[in-house]
């Protein structure tokens, strides 16, 4: 449970970056927050773990406030992966890179290996268990920095854009298991430009322009709204824009899940035929 | 990261900026010379005071004050150190003069880095570059200097970001002896290190398709040219080197000390 209330934040160099933004995210809810660039998407979940603190507003996570404890203490909690894997990676291994979190956290050695081997295995890491995670491609540099946080499973997770240079499979595979987790109660934030992935996975979207937010709803309103996309320069998604233009057929305008978009042709087409 | 803060170029509209970057040196270079000529500390305060005007005229006394403060520490370390080797090798004794020199040593240090951050505040990299070019330095070695000046901030931007990632994967910075301290840096340096690494080979990569050295001779969109304040700058260096000499060779400088 994130809530953030009236949350003003200033860097040193005077940019005011959120300009009074106030959230409430429930345990299991799966929200994407999506905004043009310098919207203030990444410097607002930076306050979820402590990793920024409010210049005024409150933060709490979990009903910790966040201003009250150490970025180590509220981490247990929320899992945060960054969205360069070549920030977090230092290890000689995969293995010990994934090892590196639950040491901190203090966890004994039986459970470290356990939870290693899990990690290694739900993100199909299994086989580069003992190589360096530098010598893996991009993609794979994500997963096991992505693996790097799950390893200690926490309840909040929070993906900075987690889709960036990863192949359809690889983001099929991610949107699952985002899936899975919801099932499991635990709470998925992730900060996107990935239209057509969130129009995919349907979670709750948060639009946010110049350090305020501008819309929060389900993604089958908010994505299908051109006025408002337009003005967090967001296109769009496919099926959305197919849907715009057959309006005037006197089909539905908020339409961005492919089955649905399926079932709804079809129907046409089996009226036509009984014409 | 506040020392780095002091060498950080912004981009301001001055007298002082828009002065040559070769003559500028030479000012500076004077003032390194003339702080190593004397040891006594009037003269010394005097081209501490020299800078002042400068400093204003460029409109950067927040980020000089900002690298003196950054110097504070390192000056604070030279001035306990002289005292307390003159107090343990002249008999556990310790007089005005003892402490009047320790601190002129220490002045000496703060004018060298404070004209430093002078030169490094009013001088963009592209005018470094430039100057260095035209002093006969082959390109290849100005563009490497001017390139790692600008990298910088970069990556002392780039280390805080990994420093917010390892911290949200429980690493505790603060936490532990000296030892354990310096060790918890290690998952922040090597990524660091790595990524610098990275993006130099990228670099590389990016001049080379855009035909870095495919010419032998190299030209310039902007010369340098010295204009009425350079000689103006350039008379004052003279005139403060000259006079150093003189007083140095023909005046006897008291010591505050005598004075009192």
């Amino acid at each position: 449970m994130i809530e953030a209330e009236n949350v003003h934040f200033s860097y040193p160099n005077k940019v005011e970056a959120l300009k009074g933004v106030s959230i409430t995210i429930t345990d299991g809810e799966f929200v994407a927050i999506m905004g043009q660039n310098g919207a203030g998407k990444s410097t607002f979940v930076k306050h979820f773990n402590g990793l920024l603190k409010p210049s005024s507003g409150i933060v709490c996570a979990d009903g910790v406030e966040t201003t009250k404890t150490s970025v180590a203490t509220l981490a247990r909690n929320v899992g945060f992966v960054f969205q360069n894997p070549d920030h977090q990676l230092f290890s000689e291994t995969v293995e010990d890179e994934i090892a590196f979190a639950l040491k901190n956290f203090g966890f004994e050695a039986e459970v470290i290996e356990k939870r290693v081997t899990w990690a290694l295995n739900l993100l199909s890491l299994t086989q580069y268990r003992k190589t360096s995670p530098f010598l893996l491609s991009g993609g794979e540099r994500k997963r096991v920095a992505l693996a790097s946080v799950l390893a200690w499973d926490p309840k909040t997770l929070i993906l900075d854009e987690p889709t960036i240079g990863q192949d359809h499979e690889q983001k099929e595979k991610l949107r699952q298991f985002i899936m899975q987790m919801q099932t499991q109660g635990k709470t998925v934030v992730i900060v996107t430009h990935d239209v057509e992935f969130v129009a995919e996975s349907n979670p709750r979207v948060v639009l946010m322009k110049e350090g305020k937010i501008v819309a929060d709803g389900i993604g089958k309103d908010i994505l299908t709204d051109p006025a408002l996309l337009e003005l967090s320069s967001i296109v769009l998604p496919q099926i959305a824009q197919v849907f715009m233009k057959l309006s005037p057929l006197g089909l539905p305008k908020n339409i961005i899940d492919i089955y649905e978009a399926k079932e709804i042709i079809l129907k046409v087409q089996e009226r036509k035929n009984l014409e | 990261m506040s020392v780095f803060e002091g060498l950080r170029f912004r981009k301001v509209y001055s007298p002082i900026h828009n002065l040559d970057p070769r003559i500028k040196f030479v000012y500076v270079i004077s003032i390194f010379v003339v702080a190593i000529i004397f040891v006594q500390i009037i003269p010394l305060l005097f081209l501490f005071l020299l800078q002042v005007p400068f400093v204003l005229l460029a409109k950067v006394q927040r980020q000089w004050l900002r690298s003196l403060r950054g110097a504070s520490f390192l000056a604070g370390l030279i001035f306990v150190i002289n005292v307390a080797t003159t107090y343990f090798t002249s008999g556990y004794t310790l007089t005005a003069l003892n402490v009047e020199n320790a601190a002129s040593l220490t002045l000496r240090f703060v004018v060298l880095v404070e004209s430093f951050s002078v030169f490094f505040l009013t001088t963009s990299p592209d005018h470094l570059g430039l100057a260095l070019e035209e002093s006969r330095v082959p390109y290849e070695f100005a563009f490497a200097f001017t390139t790692a000046v600008r990298f910088v901030p970069v990556l002392a931007e780039e280390a805080q970001t990994i420093m917010d990632a390892q911290k949200a994967r429980g690493l505790e910075l603060e936490k532990g002896g000296l030892l354990k301290r310096i060790r918890n840096y290690v998952p922040v340096l090597i990524p660091l290190i790595v990524s610098a690494i990275r993006r130099s080979l990228e670099l590389a990569e990016a001049m080379e398709s855009r035909a870095w050295g495919a010419t032998k001779k190299r030209t310039n969109l902007y010369a340098l040219k010295l204009h009425l304040g350079d000689y103006a700058l350039l008379v004052i260096t003279v005139g403060i080197l000259s006079g150093a000499v003189y007083t140095h060779f023909f005046v006897h400088i008291p010591t505050i000390t005598q004075l009192i």
